[in-house]
């Protein structure tokens, strides 16, 4: 089951997720980087459906770079989280794509931002958030531990708390996550555990 | 497991004397996990008119965005903001127009018409419209609301008393759902403003 979380920081968006691509009950690899970026300053998590998952997690991405070189001026984070809603909202009624996504994002003139999104394309702006089985035994760690001004590293012990209470508690925990972070320095990964 | 119920929501709007109030909860949860405490129902359409809007999110996230683009177009060609009972009609129209698909979020509009009155009204979710005097709520706890409503509201009040009418009939409806709750945003609009209060309350 894919796991993902989100952190908002005082000039961050940090995420992490599990790194298990899985079939069933097989699993094919442990090092698969689920998160994808969109731009520098802009990473996508998407978790569900295994073919709707890249297939529309490629098309936003494909659509946000082409309005960029339209436009010569890249998307700011709350474009692309409403964007991307507004791409589920239409499909939900036809063919809808089974998957729930996190938004992380750095802008100059706002900040970080951090976006949650569900298969049925309901857009919430988050300070903390999560997607899947694990969300349940990390969000409310996240409720008690976060506050606005956090730093780095408080918010990788945050992360790190998250994981091994889902190493812990969650009977069909996956064994190794990644975690990176979205700041004006761009996107970077933080640690692997 | 109802689509009505899948995000859960509690709307209440009120009208006293030249003025309304419409209040909402600040839950935002997919079925029994609760994700934010800080997403409001209640939409502002103009500063004269709100609209609040329950049952699955993203059709009332996706309405509001549809409603807030028809009545932006109006203005541009009417060169004036869209009177309360007017929007109230166009909005019936937009839901019956996928009465065999329908949005599932069931509105209420509050506002103040152009001569000051208030104008209420809630439709379901194929826009049924009904106009009160008195009240209008929907929601997950429809039950506990109307209760509430039906004891508390009397005719006439004044914006400070109708803000704490409003807030308690909220609370106490929410208090007992499960999907609805975490805090709650009232809006009271009178003739020159509107005075937006969040309260906080219990957090289950």
């Amino acid at each position: 089951m894919d796991f993902f979380v989100g952190i908002k920081g005082k000039d961050f968006a940090m995420v992490c997720s599990d790194t298990s691509a899985t079939q069933s009950i097989i699993s094919i690899k442990q090092d698969e980087d689920k998160i994808v970026p969109i731009d520098d300053h802009k990473v996508f998590c998407i978790a569900g459906e295994a073919g709707d998952r890249v297939n529309f997690s490629e098309y936003i991405i494909a659509n946000v770079k082409l309005y960029a070189l339209r436009n010569g001026t890249e998307l700011n984070t709350k474009s692309v989280a409403n964007y991307t809603r507004g791409e589920l909202a239409t499909a939900l009624r036809s063919s809808p794509y089974h998957c729930n996504l996190m938004l992380a994002g750095y802008d100059k003139e706002t900040g970080p931002a951090l976006y949650w999104l569900d298969y049925l394309a309901t857009l919430n702006k988050v300070n903390t958030g999560g997607t899947g089985y694990g969300s349940y035994f990390t969000l409310s760690l996240f409720d008690k531990m976060w506050h606005p001004e956090l730093t780095v590293d408080e918010a990788v012990a945050m992360m790190e708390a998250g994981i091994a209470e889902v190493k812990k508690r969650l009977v069909v925990a996956p064994p190794h996550y990644i975690i990176k972070v979205v700041d004006k320095d761009g996107v970077r990964v933080v640690k692997t555990v | 497991m109802s689509i009505f119920s899948y995000n859960g929501a509690a709307i209440v709007a009120m009208a006293g004397k030249e003025c309304v109030a419409i209040g909402s909860d600040l839950r935002f949860g997919v079925q029994m996990q609760t994700i934010t405490c800080d997403t409001p129902k209640v939409f502002k359409i103009h500063d004269k008119l709100y609209l609040g809007l329950s049952g699955l999110l993203t059709d009332a996230q996706t309405l509001h965005q549809k409603l807030m683009f028809r009545h932006n177009l109006y203005k541009l060609r009417e060169e004036r903001d869209m009177k309360p009972s007017t929007f109230g009609h166009m909005l019936s129209n937009a839901l019956y127009e996928r009465r065999f698909g329908p949005y599932f979020a069931a509105p209420v509009v509050a506002g103040l018409e152009p001569d000051g009155t208030p104008f209420l009204c809630g439709m379901d979710t194929i826009g049924a419209i009904e106009t009160a005097k008195d009240f209008m709520i929907t929601g997950t706890s429809p039950e506990s609301l109307y209760g509430m409503c039906e004891s508390m509201w009397r005719p006439d009040m004044e914006p400070d008393e109708l803000f704490e009418t409003v807030a308690q009939c909220l609370m106490s409806g929410f208090d007992r759902d499960a999907l609805a709750g975490w805090g709650a945003v009232i809006h009271v609009i009178t003739k020159d403003k509107v005075i937006s209060r969040t309260l906080k309350t219990r957090m289950d």
